[in-house]
């Protein structure tokens, strides 16, 4: 099980991480989904004892990994957003490597390598250099070799990024099979869709805050509590925008470049919708017409973490 | 021992290192340069003068040569092989797998160090032939060899440990070696500039021989690799500089506490350092 309690990351007055507080139960998949410097990977630095916390903690099956880093490193299994490779090491020397460094004896390690690779899918590249392997290959090296242990937690930073479609495919049929195998994973994206089928639950994270944390099911419910609602309009624009703005259940009103059109979020149940709508027409304002937009999974979470424009 | 053969990092580097064609040129190189310089001295030597023979005062001078050669060869040879160790690994971005991983921070910098220092243990040795030339002509004692032998080795050692901690604290490789290149230029130059100094200054408004002890003197010269290493060749220069510093310890003793404490101390700094405190907070 992975625990953060009020786990805190500031780097001079600025929060990469505010107060998150994280259950991944056992055997269970979490994904993190958050934009680009959210604090995903500040998160797993931590998790990974690569990090100090500036407060709260971490535990990994009941160890801190603020007291007890050491224990820590033996029960995950950590892949980088971001890593490089030893060139002029084979794939099998690059996995034994690995595999001494957890102080795996050679006998097992022999044995171990190329059941990993076959895992991987790599057991045809097993005496290839591995600088020479293409991106794709080394990301799912570098999972055979977050494996070398048989760690019972994996901590998987952007495992699908910069992969081309073939190769994400690949690396999603890995994750299920480690799933299904009883790991604890912890993975992170910055695309909702792609973590969504494959996760037990997920957690949303924005400027160092958890914003929403639940199952697929139930965050896609919590965030669509917030609509997007679209309003063409012939004349005078001001005017509507004055009236929308003054609604308590409209935030983030945009207008849409060179489509006389308005769109906001609005918080609103249906009977507050439809009187919205009363007041507008009772005012004459020039409204062609109004309408709900279709948001999917990624719209929503965009919404949330205030990215961009929606449509 | 078996620990030592079986530490990851330490295979994995040699395994890397003598993979590398550079390795190999590099040494093949060294060995052409020190066979021209010995052949060429001895041939200078025999034919030149016109004696026809080498005598075993020309041996003893070529042997201090090359001896002074190999001091170079490790002072300059150590920064550029240990001041990327821990720097190229984060810069390749290969550090946080290998932190993550249940190594101890004392075995990754050990097994750094001990492959970069095993390479240039490799280049000694295999000079080693050459070396042992002057021997054929007399003039040098093999226990004089050993002592210099012990003697490059705990320099190459200092040297090698300033490198990776060096390499450790600064994040750029280039930056690291520069520090390291400072570090042994201080350790070999500056010192002996110091030396000149401070005997300069201890002596002044003082008839010869001295009579007051110059400890400051005597620390520069003990720290200053070239200077133990001509008392190591040459022991009546020890005396001559006791007779300038008064300080009755030989200079060898001083330069191995030296050494001994600074390669520990930058070692300890290298562990240390190595990983995050993660409780630092608390």
């Amino acid at each position: 099980m992975i625990e953060t309690i009020g786990l805190t990351k500031k780097y001079g007055s600025f929060y990469a991480l505010q107060d998150l507080n994280l259950v991944v139960e056992d055997s269970t998949v979490f994904g993190f989904v958050g934009a680009n410097g959210a604090g995903k990977s500040t998160t797993f630095s931590i998790l990974a004892t690569l990090l100090q916390p500036t407060a709260g903690d971490t535990f990994i099956n009941g160890m801190s990994v603020t007291k007890n880093p050491q224990e820590v490193r033996k029960q995950i299994g950590y892949v980088p957003d971001f890593f490089g490779v030893y060139d002029q090491l084979k794939t099998d020397e690059y996995l034994d490597f690995y595999g001494a460094s957890y102080g795996i004896k050679p006998k097992e390690r022999a044995e171990l390598i190329p059941k990993l690779l076959e895992l991987v899918n790599l057991e045809n590249k097993r005496y290839e250099y591995v600088d020479l392997l293409s991106r794709g290959m080394k990301q799912r090296l570098c999972l055979a070799r977050a494996l070398i242990h048989d760690p019972k937690i994996l901590i998987l930073d952007e495992p699908a990024s910069g992969l081309d479609p073939r190769a994400r495919v690949e690396m999603r049929d890995i994750l299920r099979e480690l799933k299904a195998m009883g790991k604890t994973i912890l993975i992170s994206s910055h695309i909702l869709p792609e973590l969504a089928e494959m996760c037990d639950s997920i957690g949303v994270i924005d400027n160092g805050k958890l914003i929403a944390q639940g199952s697929v099911a139930d965050i896609q419910a919590q965030l669509q509590s917030e609509k997007v609602l679209r309003v063409k309009i012939i004349g005078d624009m001001q005017a509507v925008v004055s009236f929308f703005e003054m609604d308590p259940f409209v935030s983030q009103l945009v207008e849409l470049q060179g489509k006389n059109t308005l769109q906001f979020f609005y918080r609103g149940s249906e009977e507050d919708q439809l009187q919205l709508l009363q007041r507008a027409i009772q005012q004459k304002l020039p409204i062609l017409s109004f309408s709900e937009e279709e948001t999917d999974l990624e719209d929503v979470f965009m919404a949330i973490t205030k990215g961009v424009e929606i449509g | 021992m078996k620990t030592l053969f079986t530490n990851p990092v330490l295979v994995k580097e040699l395994k890397l290192r003598f993979r590398n064609l550079k390795s190999f040129t590099g040494i093949l190189f060294y060995l052409i340069a020190m066979s021209v310089f010995v052949f060429g001295f001895i041939f200078l030597a025999t034919s030149l003068t016109g004696n026809g023979f080498f005598r075993p005062d020309e041996s003893f001078m070529l042997f201090s040569m090359m001896t002074y050669i190999q001091l170079g060869l490790i002072l300059f040879i150590t920064p550029a092989l240990t001041a990327g160790t821990i720097s190229t690994e984060r810069e390749k971005q290969t550090l946080n797998i290998l932190l993550t991983t249940s190594q101890t921070s004392f075995q990754i910098i050990f097994g750094k160090m001990t492959s970069s220092i095993a390479f240039l243990l490799l280049m000694i040795v295999s000079g080693l032939p050459i070396y042992s030339l002057v021997f054929l002509y007399g003039g040098v004692s093999p226990s004089q060899l050993l002592y210099i032998f012990l003697f490059y080795m705990l320099t190459l050692l200092a040297i090698a440990s300033i490198g990776v901690m060096f390499s450790t604290l600064i994040r750029k490789t280039i930056v690291a070696i520069i520090a390291t290149y400072g570090a042994m230029i201080f350790l070999a130059g500056v010192t002996a500039f110091f030396l000149l100094i401070s005997v300069q200054v201890s002596q002044m408004g003082m008839t010869s021989p001295a009579t007051t002890m110059s400890p400051i003197a005597h620390f520069w010269a003990t720290i200053n690799p070239p200077a133990v290493l001509l008392t190591l060749l040459q022991p009546p220069m020890e005396e001559q500089l006791q007779t300038v510093t008064l300080v009755p310890i030989p200079l060898w003793i001083g330069y191995t506490i030296f050494y001994v404490l600074l390669t520990a101390g930058s070692l300890l700094l290298a562990v240390k350092k190595l990983r995050v405190n993660m409780n630092k907070y608390k």
